[in-house]
């Protein structure tokens, strides 16, 4: 089959690799029909994520048709499909608490080593993100082999199309978490920091959450009028003062949650973020967390900050201080994507949520490097890359 | 018995040098001079995973480093397990305790290439399953050196005793043990 491999920093290639196999009882293989480009593919693009080897296969976000599947398997071949991005067998004590990113069996037994070491825990796999989240070959390629099939993928009814639900895979699941996470009460004013995917969609999941006022901060003007479209005020970090803006825009006591949705490539000349950015490239520090910084300054007193960005490592420079005085609270996490998967889906169908206008280019398989190019380096006007198998050049 | 115990921890983790000593002289003929020890809760009840590890000819099935345990009779079995540079190294075993549904415990006989012992404890956790810990003492093969070169090819006695654990822990709670292989050939590479 053909594959989409990394092989460096901003070394991607399409490669011919021996298609998947049936391997456990619970597997399915997947035929791959759509499949995403995540702001996160990102991270490894640009080699900020540890422990990635040649030949690896990228991609979280896909759906396909199930074309395989092992004898405990619950899917019937036909079927089609969208797959979480998290791996989580659905057995465990944390699956049962519906933690599913938490899950304690996602990850082969060799590859818990390193998130115990570093974080204390195992994590649940994620499909396409580094050996340190079990090595699994991921979606950006003509087929997949899916474990724990019968929990984690979620059948598509006839005539739903593919632009209409492959964001259930993981971007729109994170933003609503990331909403949820926040703990919003009716009268609530949201601010959230980042607009792309994750952040669009918390957008939108505030909103349906009862915020009242939901304020978008972000540097690309394009970005911004989407999150205009669903009726949240905006900020360009380039040309205002954000803290003062929101203190402003809120009688001086701030946001009563902030929504980072940034993470630890946070562009933008400021000079923690430059300090960042050499420590960063000189390993001192992994991450590169201005919005968060900056999040947490200006959340009101008492309340809460939900991180959904990916952070990895470590940061200095956190405002502990102002995060104890002022009595905050900091929800976070990878999502829990299968618990929100059917009531996310039931939304899409009542068209109580929209995410196809996020896709603003749709390329085939073969022009994938091109797609992390063009993501790359321009963010502003690719929102979003969506991958089709067999589409061909035309498009 | 050198009591160097002086809080509720566990012994092997206790930084004082008697502790293996300590943890042997509570064993029936407990051998070995290193300790290791694990924990792990499994969503099972304990009934069920003391049945399936007292069935030894299962233990294969999650311990990637055990070749073969063949019974010798009695409660006695020889054990062959993978070492450093392709070796393999050789020992008999004998139950020397057994509780059902509670605790399995073992030493190695004379003659055995890595002299080892150890218990296998089976806790009920009420609606989190059981709690599995596994305490093992072992001589280090070839003392310090020895473990290091164990270490660099991961077949060093604590590290696979962890990962075991996970296996045994994936096998019972999900009825497979997880993969990230792609295709039958490289499956089979990576259980070589």
């Amino acid at each position: 089959m053909r594959a989409l491999a990394w092989h460096g920093k901003h070394d991607v290639r399409v490669d011919t690799v021996d298609d998947p196999e049936i391997l456990n009882p619970r597997d399915a293989i997947i035929k791959v029909t759509s499949t995403a480009i995540c702001g996160s593919d990102l991270h490894l693009y640009d080699g900020y994520i540890p422990t990635m080897q040649s030949g690896d296969i990228l991609g979280h976000e896909f759906m396909g048709e199930v074309v395989e599947v092992g004898a405990s398997s619950t899917l019937k071949k036909g079927q089609r499909v969208v797959v979480p991005f998290t791996i989580a067998c659905g057995s465990c004590y944390h699956c049962g608490k519906h933690q599913y990113s938490g899950c304690e069996n996602g990850l082969p037994a060799d590859n818990q080593d390193i998130a115990q070491e570093l974080y204390g825990h195992p994590m649940s796999g994620l499909f396409g993100y580094s050996h340190m989240t079990g090595g699994y070959a991921g979606g950006q390629a003509e087929y997949v082999r899916v474990p724990f099939s019968d929990v984690g993928p979620i059948v598509i009814p006839d005539g739903v199309d593919d632009d209409k639900v492959l964001f259930l895979s993981d971007i729109l699941p994170t933003g609503w978490m990331a909403a949820e996470n926040a703990q919003i009460e009716p009268g609530d004013t949201v601010a959230v920091w980042g607009c792309g995917p994750v952040g669009l969609f918390a957008v939108q999941s505030a909103f349906l959450m009862g915020a009242e006022r939901v304020i978008a901060i972000d540097h690309f003007p394009h970005r911004l009028e989407l999150a205009k479209k669903f009726g949240a005020e905006t900020i360009n970090f380039e040309e205002t003062a954000t803290y003062e803006a929101l203190m402003l825009m809120t009688g001086g006591i701030g946001p009563d949650a902030v929504i980072d949705s940034v993470g630890l490539e946070a562009h933008g000349f400021f000079v923690d973020n430059v300090i960042d950015q050499i420590k960063a490239s000189t390993f001192l520090g992994t991450d590169r967390p201005h919005s968060i910084r900056q999040a947490i300054i200006a959340c009101r007193k008492g309340g809460r900050v939900s991180m959904p960005a990916v952070y990895g490592g470590f940061v200095d420079k956190f405002p502990l201080g102002a995060f104890m005085q002022k009595g905050l609270t900091l929800k976070t996490g990878q999502t829990h994507v299968q618990h929100y998967l059917p009531g996310l889906l039931n939304a899409i169908m009542e068209d109580k949520i929209d995410t196809t206008f996020l896709i603003s280019h749709r390329l085939d398989l073969e022009q994938a490097p091109d797609g992390y190019r063009m993501f790359h380096d321009n963010q502003n006007e690719v929102t979003k890359v969506v991958l089709k198998p067999g589409l061909g050049f035309a498009a | 018995m050198a009591d160097t115990a002086e809080d509720d921890a566990p012994l092997a983790t206790s930084k004082e040098s008697g502790a293996a000593a300590d943890f042997t002289s509570s064993l029936i003929d407990g051998k070995g001079h290193a300790i290791t020890a694990r924990a792990v809760t499994i969503n099972k009840p304990a009934a069920e995973l003391y049945a399936y590890w007292r069935d030894f000819a299962n233990l294969p099935s999650f311990m990637d480093n055990v070749v073969s345990i063949t019974p010798l009779g009695g409660d006695r079995t020889h054990w062959i397990v993978k070492a450093p540079g392709g070796k393999t190294v050789e020992w008999d075993a004998r139950v020397t305790e057994e509780r059902s549904g509670e605790l399995i415990a073992w030493t190695s006989e004379p003659g055995a290439d890595v002299e080892n012992s150890g218990r296998i404890e089976f806790r009920d956790a009420g609606a989190r399953g059981t709690v599995v810990t596994a305490t093992i003492a072992y001589d280090p093969p070839g003392g310090a050196v020895g473990k290091l070169i164990a270490k660099m090819f991961q077949r060093e006695p604590a590290i696979q005793a962890r990962r075991d654990l996970r296996r045994f822990k994936q096998l019972m709670e999900t009825g497979e043990i997880a993969t990230s292989s792609r295709t039958i050939a490289q499956l089979q590479e990576e259980r070589a």
